[in-house]
């Protein structure tokens, strides 16, 4: 079971988490302008990297509220979690 | 019958304190110490368990964890617990146990047949009768003759606990270089925790460090998370099971002696040579009399001197080594060894009579009744692989090692490999301080053993057996290799060998070695298969220790006003909460009453819980702007008191709830959501104002704070005043879809006028623990009116009347909101959730499923929901039956669907199919009743 630290409360077991799936995905506006690939892109098209992953989490069974997390998807290891207005840490792997 | 308690010895039991138990019917005797299998040993039981599969006679072969052959099977009754290793099962008094297999019994078993049988029950057998001929000839038998014991039938009467704890160091195994590890831990200023599976520690603990004997560790995953089970047996508790976690863990788990293939080594009387030394030393039971050693390596030698004291005959030691170092004080002490010698077979039909050797010295028999063996030393790297961490195979050793940590684990003492006892110490400590000092782990210090020996040949591979409990022998491997099975995870599923309750702890490196020697291949290039969890067999009530269980496993969420409804003679329904279905006098049933209540809703007036709907709030200065981007409507031009129809889509233009919106305050709005949905719509309200929209608002689920309660009918409005709720005289003053908050008795109530019956209707919000107050005195307000109240049952009939839609059930993951009759696709100004998809042309294109109402030929017999309307090209199915009732009011049966192009297709009569049965149908408009709406504009 991970252990997930969650930006607004602590360390806490993975089971008290849901995860969202891929973060920093940016929702392409307004509607009438976006190209049908654009949209696509966002909707379906995420990387699925085979290494270091960012991810939304949500803190479901403690503060309800969402963060980012880095995640090794090969050895499940979680390098690093942030607020969601934050950038994307640097130097990660 | 050779086994038998010594005169002396045994610092393990206390001989002034004998204890009685049963086994297989027989009353037997031990000593306070005895695990079941040395009191079995001592009581000369020399046959504990059948082979799984040729049911030849099995007895004890090891000590601990290192047992494959005597399962047994303790308490009765509920109280079964099957799959017992009899080593590890410490000896009480009154305990019973039996052997599972074996029939008419484990002595006389007319199952050893299957020995004579052998050729036909060879590797896969099973997954070739899937081919050929049938498997299902073969089924009922295997499955009677397969296996280890009986699963109890009846519900565990013991009771578990689960723990969690916490630690900087967790050291798994209390021998020297686990003690030492966690002494070094503790000096170091870490908080230590040590399992350890046996009774007692190999030494002393040392001050400051925490233990937990009688605690198998059984799994090893992610972030150093560690399960273990503590037995515990006090009658009050049966089993502990323990969460830990811990910065650094420390294995010690030791190694398993390998037993050596030749024939008929699964013979009774064949045993490890360390486990020979055990029971001699700890239990002071002689496992037989006469003692031959075969082995590879000097262990054996310390075993073979202590059985000697101990007054056994030693017969000789067949060493595989051409010159063993250890021989001239063998021979001094006058036993023979046989140099470079190996035994190619065990004699004996019940139980071992002697040993057929090969070596130098020319093949002979040597008469004995116990085997000793030692075929080299096996690392426990279960947990280590289990965690992740990479294995490689060491020649020196003959086995596998852990290499490569994929976690900070840290590997010490026997379990890395190392067989000196100070060097293990030394390893335990410099483990330890390496994970002190934050160093990565690293691989284990090269060993220093003995060459691996060749393995001995077997004179006839299909007596050899290289997995006692599955029962799979060198044959088996033979023919897998010759059958192409490349991978040792293939070979292991198509030959079950390391499959079995002890997970190959004992098979798995000779089955390695074998597989290896039959294709000419490198050990190191085959690999190991994968360990899982869990190490040993566990109770799954210990697993479920601390899960609700029976009637908690998942509680039923009660209604607010839920005795109100059982003194109404309600028959209840699982909906996530238990509702109201229907409210039957004597005799009627659910379809009539359910009639009966739409009929009174629609002539008169009825009463309905409707406390289960989601209610969301939303408060601040920018919630209707935040509303206006997740639903479909234009909430924020919602005038304050009144309320409206709203849809709420994903960003695929889907579906996703439907409700009501009111407006409170300029500020402050109500979402109100469907039951079912109504977890699922909080937490995506909160996903896209925390991630996507953070505008001024909060929001807030108070679904289970306030109760609500449906007066509908077009005696409604009296019944309300009635029950001394002050309301507006006409319509124009509170119309349809309008809020409002009004007292009641002093307690405050909201009130809003909205319908999902298409009746005259108000829902009545009180806090909760005012709902049965509440349903009183609206149910002696409405006697004057006949009031009546109305289930889930009743309100599915009156809102497919209306065609009102329940998302997800009249709808499915592909309907858009166009699909339903709302507008044209993405018309509405400003961004929203999913409108770029409904800007896109497959939401306008032809074909699509739209909603329909269905009015079948037989005007009395309602259509199967889930029937497909069929007919045309290319798909056979144009679409489906959503919802399907009788209508009492319109005498007929109708439905609601969604089909190809439904809305042009009105008027059309189409054909429906289900499971075998053809029916005939006209496509209208999805609106039977009341299309204008006049009924809710009163």
């Amino acid at each position: 079971m991970l252990r997930i630290d969650c930006p607004w409360c602590g360390p806490r077991d993975e089971d008290e988490f849901v995860n969202g799936g891929d973060a920093h995905i940016d929702r392409p506006e307004p509607p009438e302008q976006v190209s049908p690939e654009d949209w696509a892109a966002y909707l379906f098209f995420h990387t699925n990297p085979k290494g270091v992953l960012a991810e939304r989490w949500v803190h479901s069974f403690g503060c309800r509220r969402w963060f980012h997390a880095l995640r090794d998807t090969v050895s499940h290891r979680i390098l690093a979690t942030y607020r969601p207005d934050a950038p994307r840490p640097d130097g990660v792997a | 019958m050779s086994g038998f308690r010594l005169p002396r010895g045994g610092d393990g039991i206390d001989r002034s304190q004998p204890l009685t138990f049963r086994y297989n019917g027989r009353t037997l005797q031990g000593f306070a110490g005895d695990t079941l299998a040395s009191a079995l040993l001592a009581n000369g039981v020399s046959i504990v368990g059948r082979g799984f599969k040729y049911h030849r006679p099995r007895g004890v072969i090891g000590t601990g964890f290192a047992e494959t052959n005597a399962l047994v099977q303790l308490g009765e009754g509920a109280a079964l617990t099957p799959n017992m290793p009899a080593t590890l099962v410490p000896l009480r008094e009154g305990l019973v146990a039996s052997s599972p297999t074996g029939w008419p019994s484990t002595r006389f078993d007319l199952g050893r047949l299957n020995d004579r049988l052998a050729a036909l029950l060879s590797a896969g057998f099973y997954y070739k009768t899937f081919i050929w001929p049938n498997w299902h000839w073969f089924e009922p038998f295997i499955r009677r003759a397969a296996g280890f014991g009986t699963a109890p039938a009846l519900p565990d009467p013991d009771r578990y606990e689960a723990r969690e704890r916490h630690a900087d160091v967790l050291v798994i195994g209390g021998g020297p270089a686990g003690l030492a590890a966690a002494e070094a831990a503790h000096a170091a200023g870490a908080k230590v925790l040590l399992v350890e599976a046996d009774t007692r520690l190999s030494g002393p603990l040392p001050p400051g460090v925490e233990a937990l004997t009688r605690t198998t560790a059984l799994g090893y995953y992610d972030a150093n998370f560690v399960t273990a089970v503590e037995e515990i047996d006090t009658g009050a508790l049966r089993q502990r099971l323990w969460k830990l976690r811990a910065a650094q863990v420390v294995i010690a788990t030791g190694a398993f002696e390998r037993p050596m293939l030749f024939a008929n080594n699964d013979l009774p009387g064949v045993m490890l040579a360390s486990a020979v030394q055990t029971y001699i030393a700890r239990y002071g039971v002689a496992p037989g009399k006469a003692v031959l050693f075969a082995t590879a390596e000097d262990a054996a030698y310390a075993a073979a001197f202590a059985a000697q004291e101990a007054g056994l005959a030693v017969r000789a030691i067949v060493d595989l080594r051409p010159a063993p170092p250890l021989a001239e004080q063998a021979r001094a002490r006058g036993i023979p060894v046989h140099a470079g010698s190996h035994v190619c077979a065990a004699r004996g039909w019940s139980r071992v009579r002697g040993a057929v050797i090969d070596g130098p010295d020319g093949a002979q028999r040597i008469g004995c009744d116990l085997i000793a063996v030692s075929g080299g030393w096996s690392p426990a790297v279960q947990l280590f692989s289990q965690s992740g961490g990479r294995t490689r195979h060491d020649p020196a050793l003959g086995g596998f090692v852990p290499d490569k940590a994929a976690q900070p684990t840290h590997v010490c003492g026997l379990a890395a490999g190392l067989r000196d006892l100070d060097e293990a110490v030394a390893s335990g400590r410099a483990r330890w301080l390496a994970a002190a000092r934050g160093d990565a782990p690293t691989a284990p210090l090269p060993l220093a053993g003995p060459p691996a020996p060749p393995l001995p040949p077997g004179d006839n591979p299909k007596r050899v057996f290289v997995d006692l409990q599955t029962d799979v022998t060198l044959a088996d491997l033979e023919q897998a290799t010759r059958e192409n099975y490349r991978s040792v995870e293939h070979v292991k599923r198509y030959t079950v060998w390391g499959m079995g309750v002890d997970q190959g702890r004992l098979s798995s490196t000779n089955g390695v070695a074998a597989l290896a020697q039959l294709r000419g291949d490198d050990p190191a290039a085959l690999g190991t298969t994968k360990y899982r969890p869990p190490f040993a067999p566990v109770a799954i009530a210990a697993l479920a220790a601390d899960r609700p269980n029976g009637a908690l496993f998942r509680p039923w969420q009660l209604l607010p006003a839920h005795d109100w409804h059982v003194a109404q003679g309600a028959v209840f329904e699982d909906f996530g909460h238990l509702r109201p279905s229907h409210y039957p006098p004597a005799g009627e049933s659910m379809g009539a009453a359910a009639r009966r209540e739409a009929l009174a809703v629609r002539g008169n007036v009825g009463i309905m819980d409707s406390s289960s709907f989601g209610k969301i709030e939303l408060k601040g200065p920018e919630a209707g702007r935040f509303l206006d981007l997740i639903s479909l409507g234009r909430p924020s031009t919602i005038p304050v008191g009144r309320a409206r129809y709203n849809l709420l889509c994903d960003e695929l233009g889907v579906l996703l709830d439907d409700g009501v919106i009111a407006r409170l305050a300029d500020d402050h709005f109500l979402l109100n959501a469907s039951s079912g949905h109504a977890a699922r719509v909080r937490g995506w309200i909160e996903d896209w104002h925390q991630c996507q929209w953070p505008l001024d608002l909060v929001t807030r689920d108070v679904t289970e704070e306030w109760a609500v309660l449906t007066v509908a009918g077009p005696k409604a409005r009296d019944v309300v005043r009635a029950a001394g709720c002050a309301l507006p005289p006409a319509s124009a003053d509170f119309p349809h879809l309008s809020v409002a908050e009004a007292t009641l008795d002093g307690h405050r109530v909201r009130i809003q006028r909205v319908s999902f019956t298409g009746e005259l209707s108000y829902e009545i919000a009180i806090a909760a623990p005012q709902a049965g107050m509440l349903a009183d005195r609206l149910w002696e307000a409405g006697q004057a009116f006949g009031m009546v109240p109305f289930g889930l049952e009743a309100l599915d009939i009156l809102r497919i009347e209306k065609g009102f839609i329940h998302v997800g059930t009249d709808t499915d993951g592909a309907t858009i909101p166009a699909d339903i009759g709302w507008g044209k696709p993405g018309q509405r100004e400003g961004d929203y959730l999913g409108k770029r998809s409904l800007l896109h042309p497959s939401a306008s294109k032809t074909g699509r499923r739209q909603l329909v109402g269905l009015e079948p030929l037989e005007r009395q017999e309602p259509l199967p929901v889930g029937a497909h309307v069929v007919g045309g090209s290319p798909h056979p199915s144009q679409g489906f039956v959503t919802s399907s009732c009788f209508s009492p009011t319109l005498d007929r049966a109708i439905a609601l669907g969604l089909l190809a192009d439904g809305r042009q297709r009105h008027g059309e009569m189409v054909d429906i199919w289900s499971e075998g049965r053809a029916f005939r149908a006209r496509v209208v408009a999805p609106r039977f009743l009341d299309p204008e709406g006049a009924r809710l504009h009163v």
